[in-house]
């Protein structure tokens, strides 16, 4: 395939969904600013070009390369979350990024995109039969602990849940048995006294919080409670482009970020909320779309897996502001204000992208690729 | 290898819509969750953003004022300013004051404060450097207030009495809410809430408090999480208080109290005949009703509070004096309507009258000889009224008494009236267990003893006995509430049932007190051709005499120490012939009625009846 061929291959209509996101983003962003450009909306947009670059760039790469070199992408990203850990700069109490000179890299966000490629290249290559073999299931398991141990000690809870929410997602079209899934949450379940040992004292007040928001409601739960009121109190079609009281007046906390969602459901009400909530049902379909059109195991798997991580970092980043889950700190993709993650995604769309461009690639389960 | 690709595609797809459905499963539970934030529960949380946002703060209204009859401001408001200090201007709190020292003189206590609440209070809210600036000092930092940032002119309003402590008791006096005032008042009405607020504590001020203070404005404010004003949303100005108008002349006042101002403590009442309405109402030692306003130390507070002459009582409501020979008049018109005498009846007086073992002095130790009504009372002679009372009894006298007001409440507008006492044998039984004696039956024929009265009783009494009407006072004129003068009539009084016989025989006595040269009071008689009062002059004992004293000397009341000297008293009527104004004066410890309480109520009744006449000429 010539680069004129691929680039006609590409989904544009996705690209433009990608686009409607990314300048809703920008719009709020403008409003958390205060009706400014500064200091969130314009590097939001600014991000998001570069992003669109490193996304095309992606997704016209052959599907071939990116399954080749799978684990060993893994193993780098692996290796620069090891590096937060020693050279990692100290920010709000977590050790998140990494400081690259001019960028500061969060390896944790672009650590769910490679997870998926190093999961999907491990699946692509086991047979059905394989698969139902529990002991196939060891080198997949330990894909995944690596990671999230490493992200849990940063400590980075949504990121850890994030990341083994993909993997299970991966697991389950791979063809992982239902009661293996069973067992699993079992063990989950049962170790959890033991998980809870481990968390920080603020997220263990987080999740206690987020059981009863109202039990302190100057306190961690303020969040939770200004998040609600500020949401109900926008009715059906809110109270107005940048006339959320609530997030103007500085009620709501993190509204360029974590609650983002809110400031756009009190600005624009029950409508606007709905219409964020179509446009990425839109672009979820699209994905479910594409991969029931791509003949390659691999291209599947990393479809619906990123697809899969685009739908957990929407739903819990919602139901979190709606007071539905505790908050974990999951940004909104794409309208958030958070450079590593938007780049993250548009890569992780190029995979995506990249998956359809190469559609009718067959690559067999040894790696060898036929065009027919 | 096709095939088992092609069941792993089978697989895969079955698998993948089961996850796009749980996807959409998840999606609907947030789309319903959003309904039911943003649709069903919608109201509650708009007040809830409402509530966060909005910050109702209340304006004070504008008390209102308190005039004399002729529309004399008596209380009125003046323009305050204060300063205040937002720190969140300035960069140096210390240095802006150092800057400010030089302007005004800031002591070293408020200094410490302003230090103090700087580092307390959120930054923008201001903190008060300084209250009551004057006009120079508030010039002087305008001109400067470029070099002082943060420091800002805030006007208020305060309390002025323009005549201080002639009006003090009368007109009382507003303070600052403090915690002692736990009425129920202070914690419903929000009016109380507000800083620097004051409300009425004595005289009309606390009376007509209601009335005076208005209702408390409001204006909604936009703040921010941190409290921050961002926006006024709106404003309702507060309602005014009323304006009050009193029957007071601020002239006569001035001139009783000029007159009292001698004495160390005495009070004074002079009313209106036909409706009761108070020209003065006086009392020293008085104190200067601005000074609370301004706030009061704590040592002035106690010195002023604990001052054995009590300057912050009411005398002429609050103060119970026994009416002495002032009462008089009640026991001759109860022994007239009972028929215990006629104006021609005669009692001999020797000096003094037996009863059992005991004996009961007149003041004119040689005695009157044979006295009819009307010289008894022109003379005052005390054994005609141990014998008239004797014959009546206690209860017909204390019922006469009632008539004419004595021993219940005016029902002035004024707080802490004292009702006084008309005993009665049941009252006695009642209070005290025991039984009523005849002894104290002739004390009281004579206003002493158990009697007990208010100088304002005495007012009315007097007006009662011209009138033959049951006479109230009445202090408040009108109310002008925006505007609209609303003026108080006076009830229409009730006629008391006394025959007007009885009352003139008594006015003559009166007139006999003042205008014949026997009187008691002829003395004080208004010397002037056109004017002429009638009185009853009244000393009374606060000390019995011994036997002692009787058989060497009686001390003359010069003589005595103060608190041991009679209270003196006099009521009057003016003019003789169509009489318009009674006089109350009781001066404690004075002496005699007829030279010390006699004279003051001769000038002030003599001015009163000048005025009108000033009035009358003015008119034409």
């Amino acid at each position: 395939m010539t680069f004129g061929q691929k680039f006609c291959q590409i989904n544009w209509l996705l690209i433009v969904l990608l686009i409607v996101l990314a300048f809703i983003g920008c719009a709020m962003l403008y409003s958390a600013g205060d009706a400014s450009w500064d200091p969130w909306a314009k590097r939001h947009l600014i991000r998001f070009g570069v992003g669109l670059l490193l996304m095309i760039i992606v997704a016209v790469i052959d599907i071939r390369i990116w399954l080749r070199h799978a684990y060993t992408l893994y193993f780098i990203i692996l290796a620069l979350l090891i590096a937060v850990e020693v050279i990692g700069v100290i920010s709000g109490g977590a050790q998140r990024w990494i400081n690259l000179g001019i960028v500061q890299l969060q390896p944790s966000e672009i650590m769910k995109i490679s997870l998926v490629l190093a999961l999907a290249k491990f699946f692509h290559s086991a047979s059905l039969e394989e698969i139902g073999r529990p002991t196939l299931l060891i080198v997949p398991l330990l894909l995944v602990s690596a990671p999230v141990i490493l992200v849990l000690r940063q400590p980075d809870l949504g990121t850890a849940i994030i990341l083994i929410m993909t993997a299970g997602v991966i697991f389950f079209l791979a063809g992982v048995r239902a009661w293996k899934f069973g067992v699993l949450i079992g063990t989950i379940l049962l170790s959890l006294p033991f998980a809870w040992a481990m968390l920080h004292s603020y997220q263990k007040n987080r999740i206690l919080i987020f059981l009863d928001p109202e039990s302190d409601p100057l306190g961690s739960g303020y969040h939770i409670m200004q998040s609600k009121i500020a949401l109900g109190s926008g009715g059906v079609f809110g109270k107005g482009y940048l006339e959320g009281t609530q997030s103007h007046l500085k009620f709501l906390p993190e509204k360029q970020t974590d609650f983002i969602f809110t400031m756009l459901a009190e600005e624009f009400g029950m409508v606007g909320g709905l219409l964020l909530l179509l446009v990425y049902t839109l672009i979820l379909i699209y994905c479910f779309a594409i991969a029931l059109r791509v003949h390659n195991q691999f291209g599947r798997l990393v479809t619906l897996g990123i697809g899969g991580t685009f739908f957990f970092y929407i739903f819990i980043n919602i139901a979190m502001v709606m007071g539905l889950l505790p908050v974990v700190g999951i940004p909104l993709p794409m309208v958030s204000y958070g450079g590593t993650a938007m780049l993250s995604i548009l890569i992780g769309f190029g995979f995506i992208i990249c998956s359809y461009v190469y559609r009718d690639i067959r690559v067999g389960r040894n790696g060898n690729a036929n065009l027919d | 290898m096709y095939r088992e690709d092609s069941s792993r595609y089978k697989n895969f797809s079955r698998r993948a819509l089961i996850l796009g459905a749980g996807q959409v499963t998840l999606f609907g539970i947030l789309a319903g969750r959003m309904y039911q934030l943003q649709v069903l529960e919608s109201n509650r949380f708009r007040t809830l953003s409402d509530e966060n946002r909005i910050n109702l703060r209340l304006l004070a209204p504008l008390r209102g004022r308190i005039y004399d009859t002729f529309g004399k401001p008596l209380a009125t408001n003046e323009e305050n300013y204060r300063l205040l200090l937002v720190t969140e201007q300035v960069h140096d709190v210390s240095k802006t004051l150092q800057a400010l020292s030089r302007l005004i003189e800031i002591s070293d206590f408020d200094r410490k404060r302003i230090l103090k609440e700087s580092r307390k209070k959120k930054s923008f809210v201001p903190i008060t450097i300084q209250e009551n600036l004057d006009w120079k000092e508030v010039s002087q930092i305008e001109v400067n207030s470029p070099d002082l940032p943060g420091v800002i002119i805030d006007s208020g309003q305060r309390r002025i009495y323009p005549f201080g402590k002639i009006f003090s008791h009368l007109i009382g006096y507003v303070a600052p809410v403090t915690e002692k005032d736990k009425t129920r008042e202070r914690k419903q009405n929000p009016l109380f809430q507000l800083p620097g607020f004051k409300f009425g504590k004595a005289g009309v001020e606390k009376r007509l408090d209601y009335r005076l203070r208005g209702g408390a404005g409001n204006s909604q404010l936009e703040v921010n999480a941190v409290g921050r004003v961002i926006r006024e949303l709106s404003r309702h100005e507060g309602r005014p208080g009323d304006d009050v108008v009193l029957t007071i002349d601020k002239l006569i006042q001035n001139l009783a109290v000029e007159k009292l101002r001698d004495e160390k403590s005495a009070a004074a009442v002079v009313m209106k005949i036909n409706n009761g309405e108070i020209l003065a109402l006086a009392s020293v030692p008085g104190y200067d009703p601005n000074a609370f306003d301004i706030g009061m130390s704590k040592k002035e507070w106690e010195e002023i509070s604990s001052d054995p002459l009590a300057p912050l009582i009411n005398k002429a409501v609050a103060g119970l004096y026994a009416p002495g020979s002032t009462f008089k008049m009640v026991v001759a018109m109860a022994a007239l309507e009972h028929g215990v005498i006629t104006p021609n009846t005669k009692v001999h007086c020797k000096g003094h009258v037996e009863l059992g073992n005991h004996r009961f002095h007149c003041w004119k130790k040689t005695g009157h000889g044979p006295v009819k009504l009307r010289e008894a009372i022109q003379q005052s002679c005390d054994t005609y009224f141990y014998e008239i009372a004797r014959q009546l009894g206690i209860n017909k006298i204390a019922e006469m008494g009632r008539r004419f007001g004595l021993g219940k409440v005016t029902e002035i507008d004024l707080p802490n009236e004292r009702s006084g006492l008309m005993p009665t044998s049941a009252w006695k039984k009642k209070k005290l267990g025991s039984a009523w004696q005849q002894g104290e039956t002739l004390v009281a024929g004579i206003g002493q003893g158990f009697v007990l009265t208010t100088p304002l009783q005495l007012a009315v009494m007097t007006a009662r006995i011209v009138s033959g009407r049951e006479i109230k006072p009445k202090l408040i004129k009108a109310f002008i509430s925006n505007g609209v003068i609303r003026e108080l009539k006076a009830p229409k009084s009730k006629k008391i049932k006394i025959l007007k016989s009885y009352r003139r025989i008594v006015m003559s006595g009166m007139d006999a007190v003042s205008n014949t040269p026997r009187g008691t009071g002829y003395r004080a008689r208004i010397q002037d051709d056109e004017f002429d009062l009638a009185g009853k002059t009244g000393t009374v004992q606060v000390k019995s005499i011994s036997q002692y004293e009787r058989d060497t000397r009686v001390l003359k009341n010069r003589e005595r120490p103060w608190i041991e000297r009679d209270h003196a008293l006099f009521v009057a009527f003016a003019p003789v012939k169509n009489p318009r104004y009674s006089i109350a004066v009781v001066v404690e410890h004075g002496g005699r009625g007829s030279t010390v309480a006699a004279p003051i109520a001769r000038d002030i009744l003599r001015a009163t009846l000048k005025r009108e006449n000033a009035k009358k000429k003015d008119l034409e």
